[in-house]
């Protein structure tokens, strides 16, 4: 207790109830910037309509194929990054800094620390998102989900964070409110994990300027990337909103939160619990008996803050739900609280394992996630939009009745959405795992995508409601800009800090202590993500060593490799897994179950998260070299109303010869064993055993220069699971 | 594939999830406490910071 406000407050030796502040000294008067927050809000708009029109566009592609329009840069494999960077980073991403921007100068009754930084953070993210949009369109990706951006975007987006954070906490140092009120740690937190996890994450060796390797391989990278992932739903689609819903509900509703005490317990829990929850599931069977015990009531537990999250929401509107029913806003918010406790409820569910084994890697886990997108984070943001417009511009909505009627397209368009993916999702599931009375398999992989079929149209049908919901809001919101007029710079006065005489309670709890100082409060949160993410990551690191390795696994070869590179370019992992897990219909399907010793040299992993195609793990050897070079060029010539997309290009591009030296240095400091000097005996080897496959093309009467591209796809996919078939005589 | 066993065989690995899980069960345990036994005023005072900054922006009138 050594800081200098600290000791003021000790100079003023009152014992009545505290006053946060009485009048002593003169008011300084200054100016909230709106000016950057209607930046973001239109950023916020104008992304929020673009990621969905990519989503309903690869949507709508997995029913008509042909909406690739047989171009490289408009398959699925690519556009699906780009719809889910775009949504989660442009749309959400923007959102979180137009209600950062508007609530954060306010609740420290100060004006953001600097207007400069501000520009730049503004557009800085805005060109990051362009360039993500282009690079991934172009092929560039590392194919780790919603973390595809290759390299030297990773750099800037590094960047353009530390300058947000620079700006947001040199706003919180310089306030007028002594109290931090829940929203701020919520961002504060968001910044600290946020940072963290992109760091962790995007360790990669470049090997050219748009290219990279990542640092980890197989199993580690897989760790790694689903910490990742885990967290990035919980740090950047849950916290700031969580913070956002903590100023703006009580803000719309007039009224403060329900129960401060529990938003204090939520924060808490949170940030301790999602770190916790990702290594908890992993180690669960390492854990002695007491220990799984305590675990699985934590674990249940887990919900538990989060539903007190969304009924400290919820009940904020209590005795106001006449409002909810007039108040679009409040409609809105009402919405997408109860999606946040839907999707969070759900989320520890899909986590039991019995409940996982169905759910994973079917479009189950697709419903799951646009609970969470549409309802929570959508719905949220729509609320606000139209809550903040109106506000800045000092006019009213143009029009209740045109935000009523986006409110229900929207609701239906969720409804459209998601349940067609549950059924598809628990349909798909039971079918693969089907046996006939003598022990085949039910049903072929292609027979359960024609199932599936009626199902992704109904959705596309839930996404387009949703976009059009999207569109007249942006109509309404534009009606409403051009009958008002923006208050750029908006007047206020309060007294500042030094000023304030303030009343302290006989004993200051350490709480009070770290919620007034936010420095310690960034500090703490995180040590208590380090200390969560220690315990995943301290395993994680050991596991390389503890992977047996396999002696028959041997690094690719250098065709392989560039057929691996080929496969990572086109997004291959959006619609194939690489992981056979020991199930009893999965080794049926696709053979032996796939080993960690497998995957060593694979950097990046390659594992995916979805099957809308069937697992490649194994693909190696099941079929001859013309049935793929026929596939890629029409999937329908092999598989009759296969919804894979045709690769022709594949068949005019030549593989590039000349990086391929670096790609092998890059690899041996990854620690691939190849021999010295190997980076210059590559190219050769590669195009050996490319004219070797040609030539065998060529007695299927198929002609193809050795050099085309997909050529080395055929040598990579002939190769997938093959180490472990020869070893085990399977 | 059999991730967990590859875990498994680490020395000791259960040492850290049981660390974790004690850390954050004790600190929770603290933490409903404390909020449950501290004063109602103080947290009523905070919860009306969002509200605070009226209309015009007319500071110094914390409602009381
Ligand atoms: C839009 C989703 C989608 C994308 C993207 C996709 N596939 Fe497929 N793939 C499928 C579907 C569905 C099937 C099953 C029907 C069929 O055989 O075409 C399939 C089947 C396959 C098969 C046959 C597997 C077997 O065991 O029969 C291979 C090999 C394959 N895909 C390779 C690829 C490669 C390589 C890429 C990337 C260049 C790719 N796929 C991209 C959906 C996709």
């Amino acid at each position: 207790m050594h800081h200098n406000d600290e000791s003021k407050d000790k100079l003023t030796p009152l014992t009545t109830e505290a006053k946060l502040s009485s009048s002593v000294g003169p008011l300084d008067t200054f100016y909230y910037d709106n000016k950057i927050v209607v930046w973001f809000a239109y950023a916020t708009a104008f992304w929020g309509i673009a990621g969905m029109l990519f989503g309903l566009w690869a949507a709508l592609q997995l029913t008509f194929p042909s909406l690739s329009f047989n171009l490289a840069e408009t398959t699925f494999g690519r556009i699906r990054p780009v719809h889910t960077n775009a949504v989660i980073f442009a749309f959400v991403g923007n959102g979180i800094f137009m209600g950062v921007y508007y609530s954060l100068q306010r609740l420290c009754k100060t004006r953001m620390y600097s207007d400069l930084l501000s520009k730049i953070h503004f557009w800085g993210w805005q060109s990051i998102i362009v360039l993500g949009a282009i690079t991934l369109m172009l092929g560039y990706t590392s194919s780790k989900e919603y973390a595809e951006l290759e390299w030297p975007i990773d750099v800037l987006i590094t960047i353009v964070w530390v300058i947000f954070g620079w700006n947001m906490m040199g706003t919180i140092i310089k306030r007028r409110e002594r109290h931090l009120y829940v929203a701020i740690w919520f961002y504060i937190a968001t910044w600290v994990t946020v940072a963290m996890l992109h760091i962790v994450n995007s360790m990669e060796l470049p090997y050219t300027w748009l290219n990279s390797y990542s640092a980890y391989a197989g199993v580690q990278d897989a760790l790694v990337q689903w910490w990742y992932g885990h967290n990035a739903v919980a740090f950047f689609l849950t916290t700031p909103y969580l913070g956002l819903m903590y100023y703006f509900l009580p803000k719309a509703a007039n009224r403060p939160v329900y129960s401060y005490r529990l938003s204090i317990i939520h924060f808490w829990a949170l940030i301790f619990l999602y770190i916790w929850a990702g290594p908890h599931h992993l180690l669960y069977n390492a854990l002695p008996d007491w220990a799984q015990n305590l675990g699985t009531v934590f674990s249940i537990m887990l919900i538990a803050p989060s539903w007190g999250g969304m009924l400290n929401g919820l009940l904020t509107l209590r005795g106001a739900w006449d409002r909810v029913r007039e108040d679009p806003v409040l409609k809105f918010m009402v919405v997408a609280i109860t999606a946040y406790g839907m999707a969070t409820f759900e989320g520890p569910m899909l986590s039991l394992k019995s409940v996982n084994a169905i759910s994973h890697f079917t479009d189950w886990t697709v419903a799951h996630v646009h609970v969470g997108a549409l309802g929570w984070n959508g719905f949220l943001t729509f609320g606000i939009l139209y809550w903040l417009i109106p506000r800045i511009f000092e006019t009213k909505l143009y029009s209740k009745k045109l935000a009523n009627v986006h409110f229900w397209i929207g609701t239906l368009g969720i409804v459209f959405y998601t349940v067609p993916m549950y059924i598809a999702g628990f349909m798909q599931a039971s079918m693969l795992k089907q046996f006939t009375p003598e022990g085949q398999l039910k049903y072929q992989f292609l027979e359960t995508v024609q199932q599936m079929k009626p199902f992704y149209f109904m959705r596309s049908v839930g996404g387009f409601l949703f976009l059009i919901g999207a569109l007249i809001m942006c109509y309404n919101l534009l009606k409403t800009i051009k009958a008002g007029k923006a208050v750029e710079e908006e007047k206020a006065q309060a007294l500042s800090l030094a000023n304030q005489n303030v009343v302290v309670h006989g004993k200051d709890h350490w709480h009070r202590w770290i919620e007034r100082r936010p420095m310690q409060m960034l500090f703490w949160s995180l040590i208590v993500v380090i200390i969560g993410g220690a315990v995943e990551f301290i395993p994680t690191f050991m596991v390389k060593s503890n992977v047996p390795t396999i002696s028959s696994v041997k690094p690719y070869t250098p065709l392989e490799l560039a057929g691996r590179d080929i496969y990572v370019r086109e997004g291959c992992y959006t619609c194939h897994s690489q992981q056979v897990r020991p199930f009893r219909d999965e080794v049926a399907r696709y053979g032996e179950y796939s080993k960690a010793g497998e995957s060593v040299y694979d950097h990046p992993f390659q594992w995916g998260s979805k099957r809308t195609g069937p697992d490649l793990a194994r693909v190696g050897g099941k079929y001859p070299d013309s049935w793929h070079f026929n596939h890629m060029f029409d999937p329908t010539s092999m598989s009759n109303g296969s919804v894979m997309p045709p690769y022709p290009w594949l068949f005019r591009r030549d593989v590039d010869a000349t990086v391929m030296p670096a790609k092998i240095r890059a690899m041996q400091k990854l620690g691939v064993p190849y021999p010295a000097g190997y980076d210059q005996k590559a190219v050769d080897d590669m195009s050996k055993q490319a004219e070797k496959i040609a030539k065998n093309l060529a007695g299927d009467k198929l002609e193809v220069k050795p050099s085309r591209e997909i050529v080395a796809l055929i040598a990579y996919l002939q190769r997938l699971g093959t180490d472990i078939k020869v070893s085990e005589n399977k | 594939m059999k991730l967990r066993n590859y875990l498994e065989n680490i020395a000791d690995v259960g040492i850290y999830p049981v660390i974790t899980l004690l850390i954050f069960f004790i600190f929770f345990s603290l933490l409903t406490a404390w909020t449950i036994w501290s004063r109602k005023q103080k947290f009523s005072e905070i919860s009306h910071l969002p509200l605070e900054e009226s209309e015009q922006n007319t500071p110094a009138q914390h409602q009381q």
